[in-house]
């Protein structure tokens, strides 16, 4: 049980920055992820928590103790990797109490055959096996102890991993894109699984992925971060409805949010392509984009409404529950994707073109420099 | 007509690795055949393989004063006893054993943790010291010998095991080798034991060490092969003490006699000092070609 607190952190790859003054308060028994693109300095985040690597400048703190000069093995913490790094020698049994074995045995008494006459040392291995044993039996990896992790399916391997971590009952888990190593079907499985052992252990969880759907479906808070900073922190409900950046609105989500140019008028009325959107902004500025999610757009019957869009339909994507219409605003570079029910669909034929609308309240203006810009009012709009 | 071009470049490959082989294995087949002969086939090149195993007389048994008929023996019992008997050849296989030994299990202790270090360490200088390592690998044994030899004296360790071993104990060649392979073990392996609460002695010993057996093992072939077998050095230090010759030197007790009689057991003495190298190959001989093909050097 722990909360972290991370102060302007930056690390320095020779001349390149690969984190530009990271500040994060994470808190105790919270589900926290980091999320972004590759490349943008999560792995090296979490690096920096764990202590395997050093940060140029900045603190992290434990429990509110500075544990920068305290070496990784000594901030009990416990890290899941990708390739999940089983001690390929090892059975899965051994791999599990190693770290056990590391941290509550002396070396006289982890030596082989000397060991045992150190007294007391047989009730501790007997203690940590009673350990290994109750991890193994939540993680049901019974069957499997004796094998080694060269016999062992990915999924399995990745349950031996989170074993390996569980066992020391650790201040915090930090997971570096665990899931990505599996297929589609088990990585949904687990993401369930990791959500109910987070609800379970009541430790604080800090999460790598670059999969949005991974971070929106399992944390308490996310962090989205972009070329070695966090841009947006909040919750999922909140990074998902009020992205206050344009990267993060195109981050999360999919299909991703539709961004559309638009064009604004001395009164700050905006405008897509000569057609009324029925928004207003207080900003004084001549261009904007338009963020639209695809599940915000309507399908209009008629011709008549003005400020609906001509849409030209170019694929039909059939998802069974939903359909995805992907096209473009008539005679223009704009290319969106729309959500529409089965039963608006059937009478839609490729290359037709039909009348969309978003709806009210839903789209978000953004500058040319990414940020977000309030909407004052939206007028002259039919209820959707 | 493509499968009949193929087999025929088969037939040609086989050919050609068959009468390699046959340049290979021939010396091992004229000194096995001599240790098995009696002088006088030897001499006269007759008796095909194994020879006639005619008894034959022990001159020197009969030189001590016994009667001819005793000192009859068939030529292969004579020879290997001879073997023997004429130098203490067991003596000698302890020490080459002692040495081949001691020497690749110090190269292990130092090998080990210099590549671990070279591969796995982030380190100011560390490119230097393994372009160091690399053109230490270019350096012949001989040509530094004669300085090692007399640093050796001046420290009065010639004429002691630790002459045979000291000289060898570092071996870049060993460094380079593991530390090839080490570079293919995943950094999140050790950055995972690390974490686990290994300490970096550790890390080498229980999480690199076990990883990295195929690559040791075809380093302990390299290493014991040649140290079995060297000549040169055992002969540079060991200037008197018959007691720590190892078997290549033992060799010598044979030369120098006119008497034809000791090319059987010459030979016998060579065949008795290949065969620990040629039973241990065999048994390791699967695992030797992982290793080679691991560390990248096929
Ligand atoms: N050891 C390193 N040396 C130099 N640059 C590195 C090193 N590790 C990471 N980087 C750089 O730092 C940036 C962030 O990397 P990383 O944290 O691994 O990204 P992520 O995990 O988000 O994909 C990348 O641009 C990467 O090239
Ligand atoms: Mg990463």
């Amino acid at each position: 049980m722990a909360d972290i607190r991370l102060r302007s952190i930056e690390k320095m790859y020779g001349e390149t920055a690969a984190l530009c003054g990271i500040d994060l308060d994470i808190r105790d028994g919270e589900f926290l992820t980091l999320v972004g693109p590759s490349g943008c300095g999560k792995s090296t985040l979490l690096r920096i928590i764990a202590g395997l690597e050093e940060q140029t400048r900045g603190e992290v703190e434990i429990d509110g103790k500075s544990v920068n000069k305290i070496r990784a093995s000594k901030r009990d913490l416990a890290m899941v990797f990708q390739s999940y790094a089983l001690y390929p020698h090892l059975t899965v049994w051994q791999n599990m109490i190693t770290p056990l074995r590391l941290r509550d045995l002396s070396s006289l008494e982890r030596m082989p055959f000397i060991g045992r006459f150190v007294p007391g040392q047989r009730d501790k291995v007997k203690s940590l096996h009673t350990l290994a044993g109750e991890t193994a039996h939540t993680l049901k990896l019974e069957q499997l102890l004796h094998r080694k992790p060269g016999q062992l399916s990915g999924g399995q391997r990745q349950r031996v991993a989170l074993g390996r971590a569980m066992v020391r009952k650790p201040r915090a888990f930090l997971m570096d894109e665990p899931l990505s190593n599996l297929d589609a079907a088990l990585r949904v499985h687990m993401r369930a699984e990791l959500a109910e052992l987070h609800r379970n252990l009541k430790t604080t969880f800090i999460y790598v992925t670059h999969d949005q759907a991974e971070a929106l479906t399992m944390s308490d808070r996310i962090a989205i971060m972009i070329d070695g900073e966090i841009i947006q922190l909040g919750t999922p409900d909140e990074i998902y409805k009020n992205p206050r950046d344009r990267r993060v609105a195109e981050f999360v989500g999919s299909p991703k949010i539709n961004i559309l140019s638009g064009d604004v008028d001395e009164s700050g009325n905006v405008s897509i392509m000569g057609n009324h959107t029925g928004i207003r902004i207080r900003k004084r500025i001549k261009k904007v984009h338009l963020g639209i999610r695809p599940e915000h757009f309507r399908l209009v019957n008629g011709n008549g409404a003005t400020d609906s869009w001509p849409f030209h339909v170019t694929y039909k994507e059939n998802l069974g529950s939903d359909f995805y219409l992907h096209g473009h605003l008539n005679g223009s570079k704009n290319r969106i994707i729309t959500r529409a029910a089965p039963d608006e669909v059937g009478r839609i034929t490729i290359g037709e073109t039909v009348k969309v609308r978003a709806r009210q309240g839903k789209p978000m203006v953004f500058c040319d420099n990414d940020c977000r810009i309030d909407v004052m009012q939206e007028a002259g709009y039919g209820s959707a | 007509m493509i499968g009949h071009a193929t087999s025929f470049s088969e037939y040609m490959k086989h050919i050609v690795l068959i009468f390699g082989s046959l340049i290979v294995i021939l010396p091992f087949y004229v000194m096995v055949s001599y240790s098995l002969k009696s002088p006088h086939e030897i001499a006269t090149n007759s008796g095909g393989f194994i020879g006639a195993q005619q008894p034959m007389v022990d001159e020197y048994c009969v030189k001590l004063g016994n009667p001819p008929e005793e000192c009859m023996q068939k030529p292969l019992v004579y020879n290997y006893t001879q073997a023997f008997k004429k130098a203490p050849l067991l003596r000698y296989l302890v020490n080459g054993l002692v040495v081949t030994a001691s020497i690749f299990f110090i190269q292990a202790l130092i090998a080990v943790p210099c590549a671990y270090a070279l591969a796995k360490l982030r380190f100011w200088g560390r490119d230097f010291v393994f372009s160091m390592v690399m053109f230490c690998l270019l350096i012949p044994v001989h040509t530094i010998a004669l300085p090692i030899y007399i640093m050796l004296a001046k420290v009065s360790l010639t004429n002691t095991y630790a002459a045979l071993i000291i000289p060898w104990t570092i071996s870049v060649l060993g460094i380079f080798l593991m530390r090839q392979f080490f570079m293919t073990v995943p950094d999140d392996l050790i950055d995972a034991a690390r974490m686990d609460g290994m300490n970096e002695f550790s890390i080498i010993w229980r999480v690199m060490l076990p990883t990295a057996i195929p690559a040791l093992l075809a380093f302990a072939i390299i290493s014991v092969v040649a140290h079995w077998n060297d000549y040169f050095w055992p002969r540079v230090v060991i200037t008197g003490d018959r007691s720590l010759y190892t078997p290549p030197l033992g060799l010598r007790e044979f030369k120098g006699d006119a008497d034809g009689s000791i090319w059987g057991p010459m030979m016998a003495t060579a065949t008795v000092i290949v065969t620990p190298l040629i039973a241990a190959f065999l048994l390791a001989q699967k695992r030797f070609v992982e290793g080679i093909t691991m560390t990248g050097m096929k």
